[in-house]
């Protein structure tokens, strides 16, 4: 088991994390400080992009709170109550009856507040069963997403796209911007539906689908690599919702680009969709009061499918059958797969442990739709990110506390694992991203690799690895800035014999090449 | 009718073994439904044990356990009519004509016939255990002379019609909302799964039709309730009584109790009948593994190749082979790994050029259907001739013709690739029947085999109604009721169709003098006719059903698209003997043409438009939505192909074309 402390110490306070090499994360204050052949491959990566807070539009309220700004003109009793059945339904239009009490018959107002006022103990009963059903929609996402600090964060979703290097930002003022070095064209895509987007992901085998995880839907953009177009109409987007089906927080397309699972932290049963057919298949299972967080495994086996309660599934994709997986202390945060499926890593809010479960499909039943696969019977703990203090050169002390383990993942060849770890409710002790580098042989085991550091004052928000970047790894991390930057991992992707993990396998070869190599250009072109 | 049933060893075995095995269950879960009927029909708030303990008592007794044996028999026969409707590949009428055609045809009405029945007999053992007023039919009565005669209970009797209304508008709206489809599902669960989570939909959906049909059926009533009361008092000598108020008045129907009964009731019947459908259709569409290869050659047949390629065969089982493909080709390594074999002596690869052979001769015949609709529709309101419109080709189409011919075995054209197959049931091999075929949605197209033209043909001169399948797009730029090709065909010989010759490029036979003479003469019978309204408002194109009923059957060629890209991906390191590579080229040039072929159709008008979606219906629209499947899956299997190859496919012969299209893919750029 590996523990923060085996860590080498953490960079000096002002210095910045460029990239990884020999097993080494070298760090430099600007972008002068890198050395040589890291300039050039920063030369190579995709842009770094800054967004600033001032230089995005918020709307400041909602489309509720806009009603005060007009002036009330009267409307007949009618009227009222269908728009209140129409925004409000049940509930609003029994709140509606009790509230206009001169003008209906006594008997039908006291009846509807009797009726409000059961609705309301139910409901409060369900609360407390759990609570996460009490919270606005927004506060949901924010308890429930992947972000760290959801709501007051800049960028608030990112995806790359699983086959080229193209990326898509979901923004604090609900835009979603497209990144792509090939195009000049940055299309931005708005939505009247798209408002508090908790997750996008790009479907695989398709080079245009965008799915968005909306407050109230779900969106399916279809954005033409080839169009020229910076402002795709409403039309290319496909709305997907259901009722009782929101907000969505959590999306997940399968491997094979067929189909979309989304949950919702107030709906029990997770849909699935076929979005050609913008049809779906409720998978329903009481217990837990919601489904949070969805993975898919990169095989396409398995599906994790977390819980706001202490306990997730695990469910298998061929005859969608779950395995229930309670967990003593919180519910599970985060989990992620590795790529072959085999292994799922995943943290439990209130522990700062990583789990690790192993997964083995049944031999010997190739015909027969096995029901799911015997796992193992409990998780094993492969990381403590525990307290831990360093002593840095200067002669401080720096403490690291990790209060909740927000978010894992693995990157594409399945040889390092990053892990960012933050308290969104503690103000003074910064979230960290600590990476570890995996072993497969002869049991499974993370060893530590170092930490991340941003710019002095930036705390990371959100990360994720480059789905196929060929010279290793890339992490891309958000930061509380609104800065995006991408940190380059060098060794050999797998399939490729490589020697141990006492150092990574040599950089790419440099040639004398211009360091003013375009910004747009890629690293395809080192390969030659 | 079971003696071609009977020649298929997968009907026999497997298609009613799963029909019993679902009407089994229907009749299973009739108890528990009556008992939750009878609470909810008897209810009262004052005495709610009083309720119970009678309840209690009714079940238990003689005629409760008698009406129990008729529901039963009515599941057993509403299995059976699942049974001999059920199709896996819907009809779309075109036209509001063709969908009155498809009302009025003789098969159709047998089966309203038989629901109306049915419904009575539901609501005969409805109005037995809600008992009451509703008991019996006469009751005595004193008449205003002092005499004592027999009166008829017009409360029964209306419980009585509306049954047989219920019945009969639920067989109407079964061919309206094409509820004999059975589709297949994208997920896969245990049936019970399946089951338990469509129950809600099943409930909700039967409460909300039975609601719209007693509406209907109370305005019916009123207005001409008076002829079926007569009518019952006529035959049965049974008198009117004098003082209790007839029904069929506003007060009489203002009666709340009686509403809630006739609803409860109608609920019940649909409940009962929905769960049957509901259980059938889970049953049959199970997927059934057959084996890839037998090591008994008397089980040859049933092998998945064999099933594969056979053409006498009912549809689903041609349907169920194929998902089984697609399953495979995705889950299971050591299936694959049969599929990808040679054989014993002599080492060909014969699983795999079956398979292969059979879904590109599939997806091939999709892409000609696509091209001659399109070149029907293409210019300008006057479809050309359909020879010209193979002829105008492009080359690289041609050449992919040819190139899949040498695959496809020299067979004639399926009957069943068209979406001609109107009410012959899928099963079912017999001859059409010529009075449904004018009512075909693609009959002009050059994929009807020869022999249903030939059928078709005498009744196709003589009917107003014939041609009536033209592209929504000349309908709506001139009011032409027949497009001309139709013409050209009634009056000349046949154009052989592309499908059924080897060669596509053959000359028509140019239209005589006569002939021209009879098409102006026809022209201004249409312009005369086009000019009333209600003919136009019944030969007008509904909108996007000519798409709909083009993609009828794709569920067939999303399967195949699957199953053959997941073979090939998979081939990349499982194939041992490289029997993928040979084919590959001709997978791919398929796949792309048959990529252009779907653009170009989803340009014309309608094709792209979504079609409303309506949940309060338990009917199956996913026939709606294949076609943005079928395309979604192409696009899909040609990068799952890329993704996989990646560099490796410049080394695939190709045509310069095809190349450039596939750099695309390979770019991401699609």
């Amino acid at each position: 088991m590996c523990s923060l402390a085996l860590f080498p110490p953490p960079l000096p306070s002002g210095q910045t994390t460029l990239c990884e090499s020999n097993n080494e994360l070298l760090s430099g204050t600007s972008t002068e400080d890198r050395p040589k052949q890291v300039r050039f491959t920063a030369a190579v990566l995709p842009l770094s992009l800054y967004f600033p807070r001032e230089s995005l539009k918020l709307h400041s309220r909602t489309e509720s709170s806009s009603k005060a700004a007009f002036l009330d003109h009267s409307e007949t009793l009618w009227m009222r109550s269908a728009a209140a059945w129409r925004d409000g339904g049940l509930t609003g239009l029994l709140t509606e009856i009790t509230n206009s009490h001169t003008e209906v018959p006594k008997w039908l107002s006291v009846s509807s507040g009797c009726t409000l006022a059961l609705l309301r103990w139910i409901s409060s009963f369900h609360g407390s069963l759990f609570p996460h059903l009490t919270l606005s929609s927004e506060d949901m996402i924010a308890e429930f997403s992947q972000v760290l600090n959801w709501s007051d964060c800049v960028v608030r979703a990112f995806s790359w796209h699983p086959h080229t290097d193209k990326f898509a930002v979901a923004l604090l003022d609900d835009s979603i911007k497209i990144y792509n070095p090939k195009s000049a064209t940055t299309p931005t895509l708005k939505h009247r539906l798209q408002r508090s987007v908790a997750a996008v992901q790009w479907k695989p085998l398709c080079a245009s689908a965008l799915a968005v995880a909306c407050q109230n839907c779900l969106l399916v953009w279809h954005v033409d690599p080839c169009s020229l177009s910076t402002r795709p109409s409403s039309g290319c987007a496909q709305v997907l919702s259901h009722p009782g089906h929101s907000p969505v927080t959590s999306i997940a397309w399968s491997p094979s680009g067929s189909l979309l699972v989304s949950a919702s932290p107030v709906d029990t049963a997770v849909m699935v969709w076929d979005v050609a057919a913008e049809s779906c298949v409720p998978l329903q299972r009481l217990g837990g009061g919601g489904v949070t967080f969805l993975s898919w495994s990169p095989d396409g086996s398995h599906v994790l499918a977390s819980t706001p309660s202490t306990l997730f599934r695990v469910w298998e994709t061929r005859m969608w059958t779950c395995e229930r997986w309670p967990c003593v202390k919180g519910r599970c945060q985060s989990g992620c797969w590795s790529p072959d499926g085999s292994r799922l890593l995943f943290t439990v809010q209130g522990e700062t442990v990583i789990y690790a479960l192993t997964f083995t499909d049944a031999p010997g039943s190739p015909g027969i739709p096995t029901g799911s696969s015997k796992g193992p019977q409990a998780a094993a703990v492969v990381a403590d990110l525990s307290e831990t203090t360093f002593n840095t050169p200067d002669g401080d002390i720096i403490q690291y506390y990790t209060g909740v383990i927000f978010s894992v993942s693995f990157n594409n060849s399945s040889q390092s694992v990053s892990v960012f770890s933050g308290d969104p409710q503690a103000v003074d002790r910064p979230a960290i991203i600590a990476v570890f580098k995996t072993r497969t042989n002869p049991i499974f085991e993370l060893l530590p690799c170092g930490f991340v550091q941003g710019e002095p004052g930036a705390e990371p928000r959100l990360m994720q690895f480059h789905p196929n970047f060929q010279h290793g790894a890339l992490l891309t991390v958000c930061w509380s800035t609104g800065r995006i930057t991408h940190v380059p991992f060098y060794f050999l992707s797998t399939g490729v014999p490589h020697f141990g993990l006492s150092g990574s396998p040599l950089l790419p070869r440099l040639q004398e090449r211009p360091s003013a190599f375009a910004n747009q250009s890629l690293f395809t072109e080192l390969i030659s | 009718m079971f003696s071609t049933e009977q020649s298929c060893w997968f009907v026999r075995k497997v298609i009613c073994w799963r029909a019993a095995a679902s009407i089994a269950w229907a009749v299973l879960l009739l108890p528990p439904i009556t008992a939750v009927f009878i609470i909810l029909s008897r209810f009262s708030f004052l005495h709610p044990i009083h309720t119970i303990s009678e309840c209690l008592s009714l079940l238990t007794s003689a005629s409760a356990i008698f009406s129990f044996i008729l529901l039963c028999g009515v599941i057993l026969m509403v299995g059976f009519l699942n049974l001999e409707y059920y199709t896996v590949i819907p009809t779309i009428a075109c036209s509001k004509i063709a969908l009155l055609g498809q009302l009025l045809h003789p098969r159709q009405f047998v089966s309203s016939v038989v629901h109306c029945i049915m419904g009575i007999i539901v609501a005969w053992c409805c109005a037995i255990t809600i008992g009451g007023r509703y008991e019996t039919l006469g009751y005595p009565c004193i008449q205003s002379d002092g005499s004592p005669q027999m009166c008829l209970n017009e409360y029964q009797l209306i419980l009585l019609l509306a049954g047989a209304f219920v019945g009969f508008s639920h067989s109407l709206l079964g061919v309206i909302h094409n509820m004999n489809y059975v589709s297949f599902h994208t997920v896969q669960q245990y049936k019970y799964l399946r089951f338990k989570g469509s129950l809600p939909l099943v409930v909700k959906c039967s409460a909300i039709q039975a609601l719209y049909s007693i509406r209907n059926y109370i305005v019916v009533y009123f207005f001409l309730g008076y002829i079926p009361r007569a009518w019952i008092c006529k035959t049965l000598n049974l008198h009117l009584t004098s003082s209790a108020h007839p029904l069929d008045s506003i007060a009489g129907l203002l009666d709340l109790s009686l509403f809630y009964h006739l609803w409860i009731s109608a609920t019940f019947l649909l409940f009962t009948w929905y769960i049957t459908l509901l259980l059938f259709r889970i049953f049959v569409t199970e997927v059934y593994s057959f084996p890839v290869q037998s090591s008994f050659t008397e089980d040859a047949h049933q092998c998945l190749p064999k099933v594969l390629l056979t053409d006498k065969q009912p549809m689903i089982l041609k349907f169920l082979a194929l998902q089984d493909l697609a399953l495979l080709s995705q889950h299971s390594p050591s299936r694959r790994c049969e599929v990808f074999s040679l054989s014993q002596p002599g080492g060909h690869p014969h699983n795999w050029n079956a398979i292969s052979g059979e879904c590109l001769s599939l997806l091939a015949d999709l892409t000609q259907r696509l091209v001659a609709y399109h070149d029907t529709v293409a210019t300008n309101g006057r479809a050309k001739s359909l020879s010209t419109g193979s002829e105008r080709k492009t080359s690289s189409e041609t050449s992919v013709t040819s190139g899949t011919e040498d695959l496809m075995s020299p067979r004639p054209t399926l009957l069943m690739k068209t979406p001609a197959s109107v009410f012959a049931r899928s099963i079912v091999g017999g001859p059409q029947s010529p009075l449904t075929a004018p009512f075909t949605p693609d009959l002009d197209s050059p994929f009807a085999s020869p022999a249903l033209r030939r059928l078709t043909a005498p009744v196709e001169q003589c009917s107003p109604w014939h041609g009536t399948v033209q592209s929504p797009h000349i309908m709506r730029r001139a009011p032409k009721l027949w497009s001309t090709s139709t013409d050209s065909q009634v009056n000349g010989s046949f154009p052989p169709s592309p499908a059924s010759v080897p060669s596509p490029k053959q000359e028509a036979s140019k239209p005589s003098l006569l002939a021209q003479f009879l098409q102006n003469r026809k022209e201004q019978v249409k312009n005369f006719l086009a000019k009333r309204v209600l003919i136009m408002y019944l030969f007008n194109k509904l909108p996007e059903a000519s798409s709909q009923a083009l993609f009828a059957d794709s569920q067939a060629h999303i399967w195949a698209l699957e199953g053959l890209s997941y073979l090939v991906q998979a081939s990349f390191s499982e194939d041992h003997f490289g029997v993928v590579q040979t084919a590959l080229p001709s997978i791919l040039s398929c796949m792309l043409v048959l990529q252009e072929a779907v653009d170009r159709h989803f340009k014309l008008p309608h094709a792209s438009s979504k079609p409303v979606r309506s949940t309060s219906s338990i009917g199956d629209s996913t026939y709606k939505t294949l076609r943005f499947a079928l395309r979604a899956t192409l696009k899909t299997a040609i990068y799952r192909i890329t993704t996989t190859f990646g560099d490796h496919l410049n080394a695939v012969q190709m045509s310069a074309e095809h190349r450039k299209r596939l750099q695309q893919f390979l770019e991401y750029k699609e």
